[in-house]
Parts: C-alpha cells; structure tokens; sequence
C-alpha cells in the first residue's frame, strides 16, 4: 500500500489553502484528491466579486480567488489527483480513492485533512407541499447549469431562501434576461449578506418577503407558479395571506449542510449543530490525526475566512506529520452560551495552545447593542458590546494563552445585555 | 401509422411489464403500450416498495391468491432477473389488549392464505426484535416471509428480459380508445392504431377507462392518494421489519420500513382524489403521515428526510383485483384495480394472465426464451478489486457523476443504453439511483444532462425531467 | 429637492441611510459613521457596479470562461455591458486578466477573463 504524510479530501478552497501551509510548514508529501474537473471547487462556478478583501486586500472573483491558491500549489509541485472520488475513510486513516485511471486504489495517510466542503439543502428536506415538476434547482445547481455550462435554467423566476447564492443567481439571472419575481424568507430577518441584499435584489427591484414561504409548488410537467404565504412566529404559514406567483422556476436557497459523509466512515465525532467534526484547537477531530476546515467543519460566509482556518488546520496537520499528537492534556470544553448557537473548535488543550487561538462562532437571532460574554468555569473574562450581530454574519473572539492562568475546565460564550 | 400483433399490453407499469415478459416466453408478437416516456411512470413508481406476505386479503379473494403466489415468485425472479429483494419480515403491531382479537385473525387469515411462519409475538418479543417499537406495544403478528423489493428495479429487469425476448415498446402513446374487430381489437392512441387479436389492460388508474370502452360491465377505479416520507439512509437501519399497525381506533395506520436500498420510508396517507394524475404532495398530509408514523416507532428522525412524494393506489369499487376476461369482451385481458398488495401481486398476475392468453391463443412456449437478465453492474457495491477491474475495462466506471450514492458515468451511460432504456433523468434515477439520494440531484443533474444529452443525441435543451414538457433548461 | 432611501452596506450594521440632493448640495442622515456618509453621497450621485458574467470559449477544457469589469462602471451601463458581453465569443487559451473586450460601452474599462482556460 501507498503512503502519503498527508491526504487532502477536496481541492476547494479549504483544500488549496491547507495544502499550502502544510507545505510552508514542512511537509512534502502532501496529495489533494479532488473530484471535479479542475481544482478550486465551488469558487469555479462564483464568478461574481466580493471575495479576498481580507486575504488579499483587494475585490476579487471566486475564480481568481481560486486562481491565486491554485497557483501557489502548482508552484510548491504539491500533487493532485483530479476527476478522483474518495470512497472510503477509515480509522486507521486509510484513504481509498477511485477514479477512471486507477480504479478503487487504497493508500495509507499519516495525517488526513477533511475539506470536503458542503451541499445544499433540498427541496425534498424543506417539506415543500405540491407537484414534482422540472424547474425546481437549488441555487447552487442553477449556477453551475449556467457559470460552468452556460444555460439559462428559467426566464421567469421565484427563490425560496435569503442565502447568499439565492440572492446573487437572482441578479446573475436578471443579468442574463430573466425575470426575478420575488424572494420569500422563512425567517424574519436575511439569512445573507446586507451588500448581497442592496445590489443583487434592491439595484433590480426584485421585492424580498420576510417571514413568507412557499406553500404550494404548481405545474406537472414544468413549474407553471408558486403559492407564498406569511408564517407567523412559529414558522407556520397564516392563512388567508396566500399569494400566487406565475414563474417556471423555482431556486431554492435555503441553507448548506456539511458534506460529512467520509467523517463518519473514518468513525470521526460531529457536532449536532455545526454538522461538522468536533475539533480541537489545532483543528483536529476525534481522530488524532484528522484535521477538519472550510464548510466541512461549518458553514462560513467569506472564503476569506475559509482560508485562514484552512490554513490553520495545515500547518498543524504538517506539525502532527512531524511531531506526533503531543501530550493529549486534559481539554477545556467550550460551551455555546445563551444566544450563541456553536463555537468552533469545541475544546482547547490550554497546554498545547498557540499563543492565541481564534473562536468562531454564530448568534442564534439578531441582537441590537447586546455584548458578548466570555466565562472560564464561571468566572467573567471579558464582555464586549457589539451594535449589531446576526446568525448570517460569523462572530470570532480571540483566546489568549496568557489568560489561562489557572486550569479551566469550561469556557462558555454568551450573548447577554 | 399502423402496426399488428398478436398481443398489446397496455401500460409499461410493474404488472404491464410483468404480463408482458410472461408473455414474451410464448411464440406471440407482443407491444407494450405506455402514455409515459418510460416504463415505471404511474402507480409502479410511487408506494410502499412492500412484499406482502399474504395476510391481509380475505381468504378465497384474488387478491390472496396472487399476493401468496407473487411472493413466492419474487423471491425467486429477483434471482433470475437480477433486481434488489430483501426478505426482512414484518410486524403489525398491536397497541391495544381489546385489539388482540383482531391480531389473532389476522394470522388466521394469514394460516388460511397458506402464509408459512406466522407467529405471534408478545411485547417482549417484539422490542427484542424491534428495540425502537414504541413501549406502547402489547403484541404483534411476526410474518417472516415479508420482504422489501425495489419497485423500480423489478419493473425494469422484467421490462428489459421481455424486450431481449422480442417484446416491442411504444412510449408516449396514449391510448384513445378501442374498439372490437372480427380478428381482435383496434387500438387508437395519438401515434396511429395498433391492431392487435388480444389486449391486456394493465393501466393503473385509468384502467377503468379502457375496460369501459370493451365492456358493458363497467367498473369505476378511484384514485387513492397516499403520501409517503423518505429518510436518509443514515436512520435506514432504525428498523430491520416492515412495522405495520393493526388498523384501530388510529384509523388504517401507516409503516416504517427500511428500503433494500437502506433508506427509511414511512407512510402512506390514504386520500380519495377525482384527479388521475394527482401525485402532489399536501402539508396536512405529510404531517399526518408523520405523526401516525410515530405511534410505532416514536423516534423517527424527521431531520434526515430527504424527499416526500406521493402516489395513486387504484381502488376499485368491488375491493378486488379484475383479473381476467370480462363476458362480454372475450380476448381483452383486465388487469385491473391493481392496488396494494398490487407490487407484490404482478408477478403472479403475469403468469396467470400470460397462461390464459396462451392457451386461449394456442402459442407455445418459445425454445429460445432467455429467462435470466443481469442488472447493471453496481460499482460502488462490487469488492475492490472487481471494481478495479470493472474500471479497467471501462474507466467510465470510475467516475462517479452522483456523489451520494456513488453512481458512476459507466452505470448512467448503460442506464440509457438498455432497451427500454432511460430517456430522462427521472428514467436513470429509478434504473441507477443517480439523484436518489440524500442532495436529492442537486450535484448530478447538470452532469447526467449532459450524459443523456451525449447518448440519445439530444440538445440539452430537450432534456427533460420526466414527459416531454418537463424539459429542465430553458436557453 | 430629491430624497433616497437606501442601506449602507459597508459594515454588517446596514444604516438607513436617507440621502437629500438639492442642487449642489448632498447631505446624508441617518449614517452612524463618515463610510456610511461616502457610501450615501456616491450611491446617489456615481452608483456603479462591477459587472461579472460569462462567455462561450471554443476548443479549451472547459465551455465557459468567466470575465469581469475591470473596474466598476456606472450602474446605468450595466444591461448595455450584458448585451455586449452576451454577443462575445472566444477561444482557448486563454489566461486571467486578459482582455475580451476593450473598453466596454465606451466605458474606458476592459471586460477581462477572471479565470484561465487551457
């Protein structure tokens, strides 16, 4: 059997960035398996700009976002497979890949990093009521259907979902001569970006309707409408309030999902709320040895940020290649306060800690001028008031080594006035 | 256009396709006449995926004989024919000490169909068993011969086995109507006549329709809506049994079943429609659903569905199937008012009707008939090295087009190579499970567009979903 | 005298920003910060977008290339850039930043390729 010091799942951009540090940090033998094409995973098909503010300093397209890392790969001879499905992850980090070249291939890795990305949630687990015609994509099939293969998925369109790729395919389709009718949000608030909102739906009038959702899906053959109504505070629809739209496509953009399927093979603990591995500070999951980053491990808004963790969980990947595990101290949990709905990493071993570590986390509602509170075992070690935090908007607190002066067992992360 | 044979089955459902690969063992020319772009379109498509074990038709009805008889020949068939069988038994479970009654005649009807193995259990029994059956339980009755068939699958492989043994199909041809001639019959549909001197009538819901325009006994089928939830196959092993309730004070009661293909289902809502084509799905009756389904196992995990849909039982007014020749229109075969247990039925309804048409025809059976048919290879499922090999000898096995469920191109190219073959992307779902899974096609669609697109020659634009006016692009 | 509604997007915040044009004179209420108030006074006055779509490319690995404005263009020109950028066809290489069509709608910005196509 092959070995590799490192086997990267996935050559998107959590992959890409991984793969780079754990080269910078001195790990040679890396292998990214990819299963797409080419690399640079869902950053292919974002072809709008908005990404690498914080990586790059400058406004940059998902595809030259892609580009950039892509580059830096090439440039470092790291090896990658394309057109390469991983099959199989087992506990003992045995990575079985299968393509059209090699067949099924087994090949022994001494660290794993999960970048496996995520999918989206589909019609079928939204419940939606109605027929199953054509013309009901998720938003992110609708924009590869016509970024990468160049067609038009509908001319006359509703979305379902305030996500950010909804809110983006109602401009590009508008761009592209279709009409956007509208865009319903089961929630009271948009679960994508304020500037997502101003230029893809307020610049072409395309109306967004807060605390609506479809009720009923029309056509047999072909979307022929949509029925939408108001919900009211539990979610549920209102009746009476029912609105009918004429259209032939319905997108959904209603949520990702971590694709962790892999994870759980490799027997790999995940977390109920993220849907993605549990992991310490240094990224690793429950398995000494497999690093987890980018949307397999949670959902994240910016590939800017992607890439840091990304980075992150390499360079410790390329440490744990040439270090092993270290002493396994006691870990320090830490806890989703009131008003916080996870944390990334879950626990932290405050011996092994880098000088500081990064916490990212999101809020469970929208919060005006509230603060954010950190405890270790109890005890208040910091409040920081915020104007605004919202579950669509990723929150991040910094841990200091130095503020460990005692051990903790808990450290827990709350929204409170 | 015209066209003659010996024999027209009407409709390419699981009991059309069954009549017709009987049929295809005798020396008569054979058509199958299907509305749908595909064979699996109606009734077949969309319900419990269940082989009944035979217990719940009244001793001496039609329904008892084919049910006992079907189960028997699937069990054997998905041998020969290479479809997904899993003989897991079932319960029907019994939550009330005044019920036990009814249990108990339940097996003897059971004992009285000739269903071997029945026993039944107590409640200890039974959540040794099932440790997720609901602590409500009192009893059950333990029908170990039950089984979970692929619906799809079995359709297709008799599909496939009966055109390999010269049966003809005609898709996207609607009948229109019949009328009886000297020789036979002449059937008019919206592609031209067929002129055949037998008709098997095996149209689901609309096979009232048909048997109306031969016969003066007319028969009246109401479509039955049932909704169904399927759930990821992360909660497929929540059950081993097909768990039923014993029809109560909850009303008829719904199942939760594994699937062969390791999926959990729970349903079917039941649902009385005027409208034939009625297959959507409404929010009081998925809720509905997936509350009854609770009553049995109450740890349903509703967070991993992955799709709902819904299906039309065709119930007929007399409660029985039609199966055979009405008086007064000797030659047209009914298959009619074919619901549950209807999947488990086809099989023996084939043999039946095929036997009778033969000997009425005065066919022999052919010599050459070729019995068996293999599937399309599962890559995924093969050993390692047979996979390797697989894609040695065809690296389009090796590239996996629906992550979920780790479908390659190799098995969507030949999904459409068939004859019948696919034509649509519903038409390799149901032959591969490229879609089926738990993102529900939202990565492979572009790709096994453009495969469909490549193998039948089509622009992608005319690529559809299902029946023409389900194309899934616009420009 | 003219009045705009509008949301700044320059921080998560998302100010109502309300922007009053009278003649010469621009003033912006309702900003929490100076961004807010450039954002108000440029959105009323200057709005432009950068525009980002798709083109066909022949005999490359792939059917797409993807292309942007070089830099944002006023947001008026956007529909008349989509007409140009529709009618553009183009064949592989290709390498990123290279121009497909040079100052779009008299513009004086390029379209470029965001993506490099073998």
């Amino acid at each position: 059997m092959q070995s590799h010091d490192i086997v990267i799942i996935g050559g998107g951009p959590a992959g890409l960035a991984a793969a780079e540090a754990a080269y910078d940090a001195g790990a040679r033998d890396i292998l990214i398996l990819e299963r797409d094409v080419r690399l640079g995973g869902i950053l292919n098909q974002c072809i709008h700009n908005g990404f690498g503010l914080h990586t790059f300093g400058e406004e940059l397209t998902g595809p030259e976002y892609a580009e950039r890392y892509i580059n830096m790969v090439e440039e470092r001879g790291i090896r990658y497979k394309l057109r390469t499905i991983v099959a199989d992850i087992d506990e003992n980090k045995r990575v079985t890949y299968v393509n059209g070249e090699e067949g099924a291939v087994t090949v022994q890795a001494k660290a794993i990093i999960l970048a496996m990305g995520c999918r989206e949630r589909p019609r079928g687990a939204l419940g939606l009521p109605g027929y199953r015609p054509a013309g009901i994509f998720t938003a992110g099939t609708a924009q590869r259907l016509m970024n990468i293969e160049g067609y038009l998925v509908g001319r006359r369109v509703f979305v379902l979902g305030s996500g950010d790729i909804g809110l983006i395919m109602a401009r590009r389709m508008t761009l592209e001569g279709a009409t956007v009718c509208g865009v319903a949000e089961l929630m009271p608030y948009s679960g994508g970006l304020n500037r997502n909102i101003v230029q893809c739906l307020n610049d072409y009038n395309i109306p967004l309707k807060l605390s609506h959702t479809v009720t009923m899906i029309h056509g047999k053959e072909r979307v022929t409408g949509v029925t939408i109504s108001e919900v009211d505070g539990n979610r549920r629809p209102i009746p009476g309030t029912e609105e009918y739209y004429d259209c032939d496509t319905l997108l959904l953009s209603c949520g990702l999902l971590p694709e962790n399927e892999l994870s759980k093979s490799a027997g790999i603990e995940l977390d109920r709320v993220t849907g993605g591995p549990v992991v310490n500070d240094r990224l690793q999951c429950s398995v000494p040895g497999v690093f987890a980053c980018g949307n397999v491990l949670h959902v994240h808004d910016l590939v800017d940020f992607v890439s840091e963790e990304a980075e992150r969980a390499g360079k410790n990947a390329a440490h744990y290649v040439a270090e092993g595990e270290g002493s396994d101290g006691e870990a320090t949990v830490l806890k989703a306060g009131p008003g916080v709905r996870y944390t990334v990493p879950q626990t932290l071993d405050a011996g092994l800690m880098d000088e500081s570590v990064k916490v990212r986390f999101r809020v469970s509602d929208v919060y005006r001028d509230r603060s954010v509170s950190l405890y270790y075992d109890g005890r208040l070690i910091s409040k920081r008031k915020k104007r605004i935090m919202a579950p669509g908007e990723m929150e991040e607190l910094i841990l200091k080594k130095s503020s460990f002066d005692r051990p903790v067992s808990e450290i827990r992360i709350a929204v409170e006035d | 256009m015209n066209e003659n044979f010996d024999v027209c089955v009407i409709g390419a459902g699981v009991v059309g396709c069954a009549v017709a690969r009987e049929l295809s063992a005798y020396d008569l020319s054979v058509c199958v006449i299907e509305k749908e772009e595909d064979v699996c379109s109606g009734t077949s498509k969309a319900n419990s995926a269940i082989v009944h074990a035979g217990y719940d038709a009244k001793p001496g009805t039609v329904k008892a004989r084919m049910n006992v008889r079907g189960a028997e020949l699937i069990r054997k068939l998905s041998g020969t024919l290479d479809f997904s069988y899993r003989e897991n038994g079932s319960l029907v479970l019994c939550f009330d000490e005044a019920d036990l009654p009814k249990l108990n005649d339940l097996y003897e009807r059971g004992q009285k169909n000739g269903v071997e193995g029945l026993r039944i259990l107590s409640k200890e029994q039974v959540k040794e068993l099932e440790p997720a059956v609901s602590d409500n339980v009192v009893s059950a009755l333990l029908a170990p011969t039950a089984g979970i068939v692929c619906p799809f699958g079995m359709t297709v492989a008799f599909a496939e086995n009966a055109a390999e043994n010269g049966v003809v199909f005609r898709f996207l041809t609607a009948v229109t109507d019949i009328r009886k001639t000297d020789g036979g019959f002449e059937i008019e549909t919206d592609k031209g006549v067929f002129r055949a001197k037998y008709v098997v009538n095996a149209a689901g819901v609309y096979s009232d329709k048909l048997h109306n325009m031969v016969s003066g006994k007319k028969l009246s089928i109401t479509p039955r809506r049932g909704e169904y939830v399927l759930l990821d196959r992360e909660a497929g092993d929540l059950v081993s049994h097909t768990v039923f309730q014993l029809p109560g004070a909850y009303g008829k009661g719904v199942l939760v079943t594994p699937t062969v293909h390791g999926n959990l289902l729970v349903g079917p809502s039941a649902d009385d429609t005027d409208d034939k084509e009625d297959t959507s799905t409404t929010a009081d009756g998925t809720a509905s659903v997936k509350e009854r389904a609770l009553l049995s196992v109450p740890s349903v995990p509703y967070n991993k569905t992955i799709t709902g849909f819904s299906g039309l039982r065709a119930h007929e007014a007399g409660d029985d199937f039609i199966i055979g020749e009405p008086d007064d229109a000797p030659g047209f075969f009914d298959a009619a008012g074919i619901e549950s247990p209807g999947l488990t039925s086809a099989p023996a309804i084939g043999e039946y009707i095929a036997a009778e048409l033969a000997k009425k025809a005065g066919a022999a059976r052919k010599k050459d008939f070729k019995a068996e048919r293999r599937g399309i290879p599962q890559a995924s499922k093969l050993p390692l090295e047979e996979r390797a090999a697989l894609i040695k000898r065809d690296p389009a096995y090796g590239n996996i087009v629906c992550r979920c469920e780790s479908i390659s191109e190799g098995e969507i190219r030949e999904a459409i190579r068939r004859t019948p073959g696919a034509v649509s992307l519903d038409g390799v779902k149901r032959r591969v499970r490229a879609g089926m899974g738990r993102c529900q096609a939202g990565f492979c669609t572009p790709l096994t567009m453009r495969i469909i697109s490549e193998e039948l020659g089509i622009k992608m634009t005319d690529v559809t979903k299902n029946r023409p006016g389900s194309e899934q692009i616009k420009g | 005298m003219e009045k705009h509604e509008l949301t700044c997007i320059q921080c998560p915040i998302g100010c109502a920003l309300t922007v009053t044009v009278d003649g010469e004179n621009v003033t912006v209420t309702g900003n929490t910060c100076p961004r807010g108030r450039v954002y108000g006074i440029k959105e009323v006055t200057h709005p432009s977008r950068t525009v980002t779509s798709t083109v066909p490319v022949t005999d490359g690995e792939i059917p797409r290339l993807s292309v942007k404005t070089r830099t944002d263009i006023p947001k008026e020109k956007i529909f008349d850039v989509m007409e140009v950028i529709r009618k553009t066809k183009v064949k592989a290489p290709v390498n990123l930043g290279d121009v497909i069509i040079e100052n779009v709608c008299g513009t004086g910005t390029d379209v470029i390729a965001t993506k490099s196509v073998k």
